[in-house]
């Protein structure tokens, strides 16, 4: 690797990885500028699910663009274990949707008629499934889930494995990998970009910012606009114990491990990541009656980590008109949005050209006239 | 291959099994070292790889020293102090849990 790569990528987390991947694997040259340990992480703390039901209220291509990819995940899944021996763990078999009372239920129905009503979005297949039909899929929900919402399009990985995968299989294609390299300045120079920080300087053609939160920051350096804020989400996992869930719930999975994960909390608390009892119990009581059994495992761990949230809560992905060759690619789904990052935005970034079907994901959108 | 390096024989010892095996230790330690003075190299099978574990850090971080005790599964030898006549075994991969009533 020469000091000057074609691709510079900046941020090694799920997203970087995956973006990384794919330019390598079309030939280019890359170097992923990593920050250090005290990086926000969000690919390290989040909950794993490749969930498309429920996804693009307000923005359909959002939901097109999330079942694309997780149509993809097999694709991705058995290329990275083909590439570096990792099983990500990743498998499709329906999520569902769980509701604790009627309420509950009747909104979030109506939420999904109205997402359905769009016609790109007429023949997403999903169920509305009562307590006796849910309790027949799930035998082990507890007498308070009223029903659910089920879809065959949802799945989970291990997000860990997925994030190792993508360190294996990008170094192995030959990208440079720079840790604790934090990007202080991008600079447009000579046709290209002038990166630097501590750690020195680095000249590339090409800048891609993966940095999640850190792209609000670095986004303007390069003529382009990243609003992204921190949303807080809390989780808790449980001692491994016998596989009884098979189908991933938005807020409980059972990891192929063997240990249950709950939550999806969230809060806008800025950069604050205490983990708090209040929340906590919450989750883990809605969990319980879930799925009852859960009340005798005990809790190894607690922690929360920060979604990397537009204003609108839908990805960005642009290129800098003001600095051909500088893009953005930020959202808070990126394991979700992995085999789309890797099999069809990274290509497109090396040809310079942002496809059709990614259009709608402009910063651009943020910018409303004064006047219309 | 463990032994105590101050003896706190004050409070005299207790017996347990490990696996039905009887044995005895003292007062005042926990199942962790209570296992390891009796010799014991393994107390559990990880649920992953299946490969078997002893206590390790002592201080309630690794879970390297999981064991069923009187019947519940995953349980911290290093943190649970030793109680006369304790029915500890070793834990083999994950945890079994029966149906909880609901």
């Amino acid at each position: 690797m020469t000091k000057e790569p074609d691709v510079a990528v900046i941020g090694g987390g799920v997203v970087g990885g995956a973006i990384a991947l794919g330019l390598a694997r079309n030939g280019a040259r890359v170097a992923i500028l990593d920050e250090g340990d005290t990086a926000f992480r969000a690919s390290r703390g989040n909950f794993a699910l490749v969930w498309v039901q429920s996804k693009g209220f307000g923005m359909p291509d959002y939901a097109l663009w999330s079942r694309r990819s997780a149509d993809s995940w097999h694709e991705l899944a058995a290329s990275l274990a083909g590439e570096t021996g990792i099983d990500v763990a990743h498998s499709q078999p329906g999520g569902f949707m769980l509701c604790l009372s009627q309420d509950e239920l009747d909104k979030r129905v109506d939420a999904m008629r109205r997402l359905h009503n769009s016609r790109p979005l007429s023949d997403f297949p999903y169920e509305v499934l009562d307590h006796a039909e849910t309790k027949r899929r799930l035998p082990a929900i507890g007498k308070d889930v009223v029903g659910s919402l089920y879809s065959p399009l949802d799945g989970h990985v291990n997000s860990l494995k997925l994030f190792r995968a993508l360190r294996e299989a990008t170094v192995r294609r030959g990208v440079d990998y720079r840790p604790n390299s934090p990007v202080e300045n991008i600079v447009p120079k000579d046709g290209g970009f002038a990166i630097t920080g501590p750690w020195g300087e680095m000249r590339a053609g090409k800048v891609v910012l993966c940095a999640g939160l850190g792209n609000a920051r670095l986004a303007p350096m390069v003529g382009l606009d990243a609003p992204v804020k921190p949303s807080k989400g809390q989780i808790i996992v449980t001692e491994k114990t016998e596989p009884f869930l098979h189908n991933p719930m938005v807020t409980v999975r059972q990891t192929d491990e063997g240990g249950v994960m709950i939550g999806d909390s969230q809060e806008d608390r800025g950069f604050d990541t205490v983990v708090g009892q209040p929340i906590l119990s919450t989750m883990a009581e809605r969990a319980v009656k879930m799925f009852p059994r859960l009340a005798g495992l005990n809790v190894v761990r607690t922690w929360s980590a920060l979604r990397v949230m537009s204003p609108d809560g839908f990805p960005i992905y642009d290129q800098s008109e003001s600095h051909p060759g500088a893009f953005v690619v930020t959202c808070h789904s990126g394991v979700t949005l992995a085999a789309n990052h890797v099999l069809t935005l990274a290509p497109a970034i090396l040809a310079g050209t942002l496809p059709e079907s990614v259009a709608s994901f402009t910063a651009r959108r943020f910018h409303v006239p004064a006047h219309s | 291959m463990f032994r105590p390096i101050a003896d706190l024989a004050a409070g005299g010892e207790l017996s347990f099994t490990f696996d039905g095996r009887p044995m005895r230790a003292r007062a005042g330690d926990t199942v962790a070292a209570a296992l390891l003075v009796n010799g014991i190299t393994a107390c559990r099978e990880t649920p992953v790889s299946d490969t078997p574990r002893a206590p390790y850090c002592l201080m309630g971080v690794c879970f390297d020293c999981l064991v069923v005790i009187d019947g519940i599964g995953n349980r911290q030898g290093c943190l649970v102090p030793l109680a006369e006549g304790m029915r500890i075994e070793t834990q083999h991969g994950r945890r079994h849990l029966a149906e909880v009533a609901e």
